[in-house]
This record gives structure tokens, C-alpha cells and sequence, in this order.
């Protein structure tokens, strides 16, 4: 109940907000006045009438797991978002390592299995992609600055990044 | 004998020593990626597509490597369904219901040989299907203009809303959220951003490979954290594999009139595998009545969702190639592969590309035989890398993910967005939203839009004119009734509940 309340008043907003956007579509002569935007406000208008239809007839609660639960996949979220930016920086072997191994550790929390499937996967896809399948310029090592590690960083960072 | 003169050029297409090599791989690939649990057809074929593209295959190469993959998946699939009790995707859900019992009873290895030869059979009669159908659907698709164009994609979310979900509020707006990530991008007429925020970087849209591996595969990382792995350890154990022919021949009529039910259900648009199976098991266990058995672990009760799922998926390719309408989630990630080998599915594609579609037809009958030969012998090692713990198989294939879809780009913007994708993938999926509309809406998004412009242009404004035709009446009828009957049937076609232990 509760859940599709909070989810179909998201939504909603997302719909309102939607719409607000597409009535300030850019248009020219070319492409006239209203086309560009009369998709974009129908989509809006539609999932606009279906939020308020789910706020009004709510499903049961799904089973959300406990807290603990929940921590775990912030942390796995934010690897995630880091090993994104850090790709790009550090190349492939090193973030993946690590990153792999966290994610494992999540999902079965034993230390040495965690560590070792890390390196593994990162150790194994290396080789795999790089000269099984001869994509070396995508999974390339690099060893990075200081600047440039900060410079991908503040990517996640709001208002300081790109 | 036109369909042998078209079939011997798909053949001489598809028969060269490097693709039949590639159709083993993917054959091998594909039933692995279907076998493991939580890796399904869909988001098995969704992490390969960014990969495939960046090997560089010409067009024919790539299309029969993954239309491989894509019948090995459904092949696999049935292997975690019954010995595991895990149904790998949608429409797997069905087989579990006896062959998981029947593999309790010790007959594991009759279970699985008997559903790889109802798969084969599926498969096989829909693909015939598919070669007789889909040339005379080319031809009725060249009366389509743009308000018959706009009924048919609002009919194809209609019916995926009305019959592949419990709730359609929630089926049509998870269809909105697609459509509406769609817009954002430069408008191909105007040539303005829309939607951007002024963001650079969502200039060019959101490429839906970003979308479906996010929410297909990163989002099964946070599921598989959340159970914390259980449930992928060996649940049946299986001894010898034998050819049960005795119940391959009892079960023949099951299989032949599974495929038809789930070949007529693969063509609606929208509906797809899922209800294929659903309506084989169903129509044989009502021919079959109370002494037949079904749930209990009967032979018939693998053989008909298993034929029913395979001609579905089948039957699913006649309106994605001939109308670019892909009828079920698995199918729309391989509408996503032609988009991406700039091969545009549509009535054209029949008369222009021959040699693309009669080479997928001659490859998906290579990939049929391959993956049978393949099967009946090597279960044992299929089964055998089930066994793949959960804290490897899922970091591996979010990595493999990463790398995939970096290669299109080089951006850290698509992983983020990747990431992104996958957290509303768990969050949707939790709350019963199905996400495959959200992937039709971006494939489709722009094409609906273009034709309701085109239909706009032509008339002048007039909205009158999207219901002008015939044709356009009948599927503006269809997807009202598609989209609203569900609502009524749902107490009277109640679906059956897994088998728990």
C-alpha cells in the first residue's frame, strides 16, 4: 500500500515536471509550432493518469528487505558509480579487481573466496578481451595522475563535476 | 516455390564454414547463459550485443552468432527450470511446474532430453511457420501508413501491458517511462535538443543498450545481493541420460498442438513467449482433465510449455521482422541487435535485405539442429557449470557488462546511467512494474512518434485521421480490447503457482 503510494506520488511529479518540459520544447518554422511537442505532452498526460490510478488502487507491500540489506547495496551502488568514473583513469585491471571483489563480498561474505574471485575475474576477463576477442584498446592499463584521478572523481561529486 | 529459391540463398548465406563456426559458439554460449540462474535469453543477449559490435562482424556474421545465442538461451533456460526449480525467464515458469517434480522423482535426465526434444520440435515447426507467414505479412505491411503504424505500436504496448502483467496501470506507465526517455535527445525535424536539461552528453538520446543491460543485468546484482546467493546450489541430482523415446513418442500430439497454440500466441504483437507457454500447458492439461495428471511430474507437462515457449518465440520474429513489432522482451532486445547493425525490421527489409532475412531463417534452422545434436549428449556439462557459484558468476557479468558498454562509447556517462538504470530495474521489479514496456517504449518511442507526426502533417491537424482506415479501426479495436480484457479474464485464467518444496 504504502510503497505504491510514495512510488505513484514520484511519479506523478516526474509527469507534472514532464509535461512543464515539453511545453518548453524549443521549435522553429521548419518543424512547426505544436509536433515537436504534442508526443511528449500525450506521454506526460498518460502516465500522468496512470499514477494517479495506482495512488488510488495500491497493491499490496512487496517483501523490501531488512536495513542491513539495503546498506549493502548503497555500498555496492556507490562501487559501482566509482569503478564507472575510474575506468577511464586507471584502465582496466585495478578497479576491476577491486570492485569485483566488493560486489562478491556482498553477495556471499566470506573475505578469501571475495579476494580471490576479484583478481580472478579481473585477471580472466583481461585475457579474454584483450586476446581472445582483440579488444586491448578498451580493457588497456594505464598508470594515472594525481590530477586526472581527482579530475574523474569530482564527476560524482554535484556541482563540482562536469 | 519461391520459399526454396529464398531459403537456398539464406542457406548460401549461412552455410559458410565461418558462421556454422559461429553458430556452434553461440549454440554453446547461448545454453550456458540460459542455464545459468539468474541469466536469462533477455539480458544474456542484451550484454553480448555491445561486445559483438565492437568484434567488428559484418552484418550476417553478427545476426547468426546471436540469433545462436538467442535459441541456446531458450534451450538452457529449461535446464535451471527443472533441476534447480529456478525458471530462468518469464515463460520458463511453466516448465517448472512438472519437470521439477518429475526430476524429485529421480527421471531428472527423461525430464531434460524430453524438453530439449519438445524445444526442438517448437522451434522448429515455427521457424516452417515463420518462412510460410512472415513473406505474406510483408505484403498486407505495404497497405500500413502512418495511422495504421501508430495503432500497431500502441496495440503492441496494449497487449504486453494487458496480458504479460498483473497490473496495467502499472504495465502502461512503465510503457510511458520508455516513450518518454525516448523523446529526450535532438528532435530529428526540428533539429532542437528536447529534454536534455541542456545536459551535453543527452544529445544524442539514450541508447537503449545502456537501458536494457542496466535493467536487466545490473539490476540482478542487487536481487542476488539481496537473497545473499541462495538458491543457486544443485537442488536434483542427475545420474544417466538416456533417450526416452518411449515418452518422446506419447508426448508427439502434446508437442505438435503446443506449437501451434504457442506459434498463434508468438504472432500477436506484444504477447510473446510468456503467454505461448501458459496457454500450451493449459489447453493440455484441460485435454488431458483430471486424470492426466499435469503438476504431479507427467511427461506431457514438460513437453507442452517447452514446445509452446520455443514456437512462441518463433512465432514472436514474424511481426518483428515484417512490422518491427517485436512480440516479447526477448524479441525486442533482438530488434535492438538488427537497430544496431542499422538493419530497420519492416516489409522492406523482405524485398531490399533478402539475403540478411532468409539468412537469420536458414540460421536460426542451423542453430535448431546444432543445438539439439548438442544437447541430447552434452547435458551432463551444462549441468556441471550450473554449479558456477552466485559470488562469481554475478561480478563477472556485471564487469563484462561495464566493458560492453564502454566499448560503445568511451563515456563514464553511459556507466553511470548504466547504474542508474539498474537501481530502478530492482526498485520496478520489486514493486511489480514490469520493465520490458520500458525497453519497447525507448526502442519504439521514436518510430511512434514519427508516424502520429506523419499522420499529423498529412491531415492537417485533423485527429480524425488516425482512424480513417479500416486496418486502423481494427487495431485501435484490438489494443482497447487487448489492454482492458485481461482485467476481466484474470479471475478465470488464474495463473498456476510454483511448486515449493
Amino acid at each position: 500500500m504504502a510503497s505504491d503510494r510514495i512510488f505513484s506520488l514520484v511519479c506523478l511529479i516526474t509527469a507534472v515536471a514532464y509535461i512543464a518540459a515539453a511545453t518548453q520544447i524549443q521549435t522553429n518554422p521548419f518543424s512547426g509550432e505544436f509536433l515537436p511537442k504534442l508526443f511528449p505532452l500525450m506521454i506526460g498526460g498518460v502516465a500522468a493518469l496512470c499514477s494517479l490510478t495506482i495512488m488510488f488502487r495500491p497493491d499490496p507491500d512487496p517483501n523490501w528487505p531488512p536495513a542491513r540489506t539495503w546498506g549493502a547495496m548503497a555500498v555496492a551502488v556507490l562501487v559501482l558509480c566509482v569503478y564507472a568514473v575510474m575506468i577511464t583513469p586507471l584502465g582496466f585491471i585495478l578497479p576491476t579487481a577491486i570492485a569485483a571483489g566488493i560486489l562478491s563480498y556482498q553477495i556471499s561474505p566470506r573475505v578469501k573466496p571475495a579476494i580471490l574471485s576479484g583478481i580472478g575475474l579481473s585477471l580472466g576477463l583481461f585475457v579474454l578481451f584483450k586476446f581472445a576477442l582483440g579488444l586491448g584498446n578498451i580493457v588497456a592499463y594505464k598508470v594515472p595522475t594525481a590530477a586526472k584521478l581527482w579530475d574523474a572523481l569530482t564527476i560524482l561529486i554535484p556541482f563540482v563535476g562536469h | 516455390m519461391d520459399i526454396l529459391a529464398n531459403l537456398a540463398l539464406g542457406f548460401s548465406v549461412a552455410l559458410s564454414p565461418f558462421t556454422l563456426f559461429l553458430a556452434v559458439c553461440g549454440c554453446f554460449l547461448g545454453t550456458i547463459i540460459g542455464a545459468l540462474p539468474g541469466l536469462g535469453p533477455s539480458n544474456g543477449v542484451a550484454i553480448l550485443i555491445p561486445i559483438t559490435f565492437t568484434l567488428g562482424l559484418d552484418a550476417t556474421s553478427a545476426l547468426v552468432l546471436m540469433t545462436a545465442v538467442y535459441y541456446g538461451a531458450m534451450y538452457g533456460g529449461r535446464i535451471s527450470s527443472i533441476l534447480l526449480n529456478i525458471p530462468g525467464d518469464e515463460p520458463a515458469l511453466m516448465t517448472t511446474l512438472d519437470g521439477y517434480p518429475m526430476a524429485k522423482q529421480g527421471r531428472a535426465g527423461d525430464a531434460l532430453v524430453l524438453s530439449g526434444v519438445a524445444s526442438f520440435v517448437g522451434a522448429l515447426l515455427a521457424t516452417v511457420g515463420l518462412m510460410l507467414l512472415a513473406p505474406t505479412l510483408a505484403r498486407v505491411a505495404f497497405f500500413f501508413g502512418p495511422a495504421e503504424y501508430f495503432a500497431l505500436y500502441l496495440l503492441a504496448f496494449c497487449t504486453l501491458g494487458g496480458m504479460a502483467s498483473n497490473n496495467q496501470a502499472k504495465a502502461a506507465l512503465a510503457a510511458c517511462m520508455g516513450l518518454g526517455i525516448a523523446m529526450i535527445g535532438v528532435d530529428s525535424s526540428s533539429g532542437l535538443p528536447r529534454l536534455t536539461g541542456g545536459n551535453l552528453h543527452l544529445f544524442d538520446g539514450i541508447d537503449f543498450l545502456v537501458a536494457i543491460v542496466g535493467l536487466f543485468a545490473i539490476a540482478e546484482v542487487f536481487f542476488f545481493i539481496e537473497s545473499h546467493g541462495k538458491g543457486s546450489s544443485i537442488g536434483v541430482k542427475l545420474d544417466k541420460v538416456r533417450i526416452p523415446w518411449k515418452d518422446i513418442m506419447s508426448t508427439k500430439w502434446t508437442m505438435l498442438r503446443a506449437s501451434g497454440v504457442g506459434f498463434v500466441a508468438g504472432i500477436l504483437p506484444g504477447a510473446g513467449a510468456s503467454l505461448g507457454s501458459f496457454l500450451a500447458y493449459m489447453s493440455e492439461k484441460s485435454i488431458a482433465g483430471e486424470k492426466g495428471g499435469f503438476g504431479t511430474g507427467v511427461p506431457k507437462g514438460v513437453a507442452a510449455p517447452e514446445a509452446g515457449n520455443n514456437s512462441a518465440a518463433g512465432g514472436a520474429l514474424v511481426p518483428m521482422l515484417t512490422l518491427g513489432v517485436p512480440g516479447s522482451g526477448t524479441t525486442a532486445v533482438l530488434l535492438a541487435l538488427l537497430m544496431t547493425l542499422n538493419i530497420t525490421p519492416g516489409p522492406t527489409l523482405f524485398t531490399e535485405r533478402a539475403d540478411v532475412v532468409w539468412g537469420l531463417i536458414a540460421s536460426l534452422l542451423i542453430a535448431n539442429f546444432v543445438l539439439l545434436l548438442m544437447n541430447v549428449p552434452m547435458v551432463k556439462i551444462f549441468v556441471k557449470i550450473l554449479s558456477v557459484p552466485a559470488w562469481v558468476l554475478l561480478p563477472g557479468v556485471t564487469m563484462i557488462s561495464f566493458v560492453g558498454i564502454y566499448s560503445l562509447s568511451g563515456s563514464y556517462f553511459d556507466l553511470l546511467l548504466m547504474v542508474g538504470f539498474g537501481v530502478l530495474g530492482y526498485v520496478l521489479r520489486k514493486l511489480d512494474v514490469p520493465t520490458v514496456p520500458i525497453i519497447l517504449g525507448i526502442l519504439l518511442g521514436g518510430k511512434m512518434e514519427d508516424a502520429l507526426r506523419r499522420a499529423m502533417t498529412l491531415s492537417d491537424g485533423d485527429p480524425t485521421y488516425l482512424f480513417s482506415s479500416p486496418i486502423a479501426i481494427g487495431l485501435w479495436v484490438a489494443a482497447i480490447a487487448g489492454f482492458v480484457a485481461p482485467m476481466f479474464l484474470r479471475n478465470i485464467l488464474k495463473k498456476p503457482q510454483a511448486v515449493t518444496d
